[in-house]
């Protein structure tokens, strides 16, 4: 029997302010149509003290909606701080989403979600890390149709299938560097951008998206077109990465497409009205550049 | 803690690098296959599995160590090179491989378990947690730490682990966690991480705008200068871009690393290895900077803390150099 494809709601890379964070994961309680919902502070830990006291009424106002709730761990732990916040996480008996290796360990074979920014390219780094007991791998956004069509299947399977595919994690924060300052004295200027700092390249091509330590395309992933072939291929969880559009919107959008309820045409001009005039991305399904938009499926 | 000795391991591209930075004083060499699974997979370098065993058979001689680097992570259902470039390695009795990708560590420790694994920086493993796991599932018995850390942080996680490891010494700055940066794919589509491939030259272009020039990877412009500037090459982490109406180096200037003058101190860390970046290079560069750093290893042996900063002052890239996140203020 086929299974019901799944929309989840990716973690929250950008530093919104508490109230709006608050009030945004309310309303995808109440009103959007997505069954998980990732919550926790993926980009950088220095930001996680303005959510920590969230965390617990948003994740049960979540789960008393019928949601499925999973922590997100950060993508790159160095500190010892960083690794006991993981450790507490993990007693405190959240599913988790494992984006540093660092997190497995502690996991100690609990089950877990594998995150995007643990490297599974191949079905050896699948098998292995389903035997530690991971029920569910989201593949990093490089990855190509034609592997995801090799990997998926054996166990849950999610695919970014909405917003700016993070493309590199650091530890030095580049929009306090775009401000003139270091990470140590940032006074959180990441949090003036509430999508992403756009790069230009130097003759104003938008290019990219800085968000503290981490940067993301400067083009929203849209992959609207290809949920359909990708069901097929096996993938079972199709996320939607929040950004500072209506994302209850966007939500039903890509619902409609999954459950055949809406044509993918008429469905991307809905969202094209949501997001703007941010170009679309889909090139590394494709196996192509990942700055690429490509008009055929896959 | 200190340790008793700094080795020092040194790139080779070809046979011929591999002999230079031998004769100019390596302790161990890495050096990667002709093919897709290596991180420097470019053309006109690396080895076949002749060469790779005289290269092995010529460092032996000489009581020194080649470290074979497997360090790409394999596309789905095309693991084949992997498997048969550890195969290839086992059997040209290197002394260790260098790998990152987990299918491959796995291969890798069930297949060949009395070869020695270590962690490739591919693997970003920048915590006491991380190198457990690697440690603990494939008997990893060295990594090489990601280029993101400071000493205080290099220092701390060897007491914490007690484990080897080995960091950059000289080559560039990778301001990126390394092993997860897509930046390069998403301007080229050839993959860092699958194809060992950044920033690779057949998509690298220099463009006259009148009276300037503009240097291009794929269909993106990484940089504008003037005619008579130099000309840095574009890397994505190394570009120009603009925000909030102001150009800058955003992620890091084109700029080279170079740690020669805080050896004590990595010592002190109790750092096992120093590695020098630059497979890519000429055997005229790896012979320079080798045996720069051979000097000021061997100095350092014996108590003295000369510089030997300048004799690598004009090689470095963008003839510039810093001491990256080794320093704190970096990030």
């Amino acid at each position: 029997m086929k299974k019901t494809p799944r929309l989840t709601l990716g973690p929250l890379f950008f530093h919104w302010p508490a109230d709006k964070r608050r009030d945004f994961y309310f309303r995808i309680a109440d009103e959007a149509a997505i069954d998980c919902v990732y919550l926790g502070e993926v980009v950088c830990s220095k930001r996680e003290v303005f959510f920590e006291d969230m965390l617990f009424p948003i994740a049960e106002r979540l789960r008393k909606a019928g949601k499925e709730v999973v922590l997100s761990t950060l993508a790159l732990v160095t500190s010892d701080r960083e690794m006991k916040a993981i450790k507490d996480r993990v007693k405190a008996g959240f599913l988790i989403e494992a984006n540093d290796v660092a997190c497995l360990q502690a996991l100690a074979g609990k089950p877990h979600v594998i995150g995007p920014f643990i490297n599974v390219f191949n079905e050896s780094a699948r098998d292995f890390l389903i035997r530690g007991n991971a029920t569910r791998i989201v593949l990093p956004v490089e990855i190509p149709a034609q592997s995801i069509g090799i990997i998926a299947g054996k166990t849950e399977t999610e695919i970014q299938v909405f917003g700016r595919q993070p493309l590199s994690v650091a530890m030095r924060c580049y929009s306090a560097r775009a401000h003139g300052r270091h990470k140590d004295g940032c006074q959180f200027v990441c949090g003036r951008h509430p999508d992403g700092l756009t790069a230009d390249t130097v003759d104003g091509q938008p290019i990219l998206t800085v968000n503290g330590t981490q940067t993301l395309s400067h083009g929203y992933a849209v992959l609207l077109r290809d949920l359909a072939t990708l069901q097929k291929m096996g993938v079972t969880h199709f996320r939607l990465s929040p950004q500072d559009v209506d994302m209850v919107e966007v939500a039903r959008i890509y619902r409609a497409v999954l459950d055949g309820q809406a044509e993918v045409e008429e469905s991307e001009k809905k969202l094209r009205k949501l997001t703007g005039d941010i170009p679309y991305v889909n090139g590394f399904l494709h196996g192509r550049e990942g700055l690429a938009w490509v008009e055929d499926r896959i | 803690m200190t340790a008793p000795y700094l080795e020092l391991v040194c790139p080779a591209g070809t046979p011929a690098s591999l002999r230079a930075a031998i004769d100019a004083g390596a302790d161990t060499i890495y050096c990667g296959y002709r093919d897709c699974t290596n991180a420097r997979n470019y053309p006109g370098l690396n080895f076949d599995q002749d060469e790779m065993i005289e290269g092995v058979r010529y460092a032996h001689e000489r009581g020194r160590k080649v470290l074979i680097a497997i360090n790409t992570f394999p596309r789905a259902g095309d693991e084949k090179p992997w498997h048969q470039a550890i195969d290839n390695a086992a059997a040209a009795k290197a002394d260790a491989i260098i790998m990152a990708d987990i299918g491959v560590l796995d291969y890798a420790t069930k297949h060949h378990p009395s070869v020695r694994r270590h962690l490739s920086v591919q693997a970003s493993a920048a915590n006491a947690l991380s190198i457990a796991f690697y440690r603990e599932r494939f008997d990893v018995k060295r990594v090489v730490l990601p280029r993101v850390l400071s000493i205080e942080d290099v220092a701390a996680l060897i007491k914490q682990t007690k484990m080897e490891t080995e960091v950059f010494a000289f080559g560039s700055v990778g301001p990126m966690s390394e092993g997860r940066c897509f930046l390069s794919s998403y301007m080229t589509g050839l993959s860092p991480t699958s194809e060992g491939v950044c920033a690779p030259a057949s998509h690298v272009a220099y463009k006259e705008c009148g009276d300037c020039m503009k240097s291009c990877l794929g269909d993106v412009t990484l940089n504008q200068f003037a005619k008579d500037e130099p000309a840095p090459y574009p890397t994505p982490c190394k570009g120009r871009y603009v925000t909030q109406g102001q150009a800058s180096y955003l992620f890091e200037e084109p700029i080279g690393l170079n740690a020669i003058d805080i050896l004590p101190q990595l010592k002190a860390a109790g750092v096992t290895a120093l590695k020098i970046e630059g497979r890519q290079r000429s055997k005229a560069y790896v012979a320079q900077v080798v045996g720069a750093f051979r000097k000021a290893l061997d100095a350092l042996a014996q108590g003295s803390t000369e510089s030997f900063a300048g004799d690598l002052k004009s090689i470095a890239e963008g003839g510039r150099e810093t001491f990256g996140a080794y320093k704190k203020g970096w990030r």
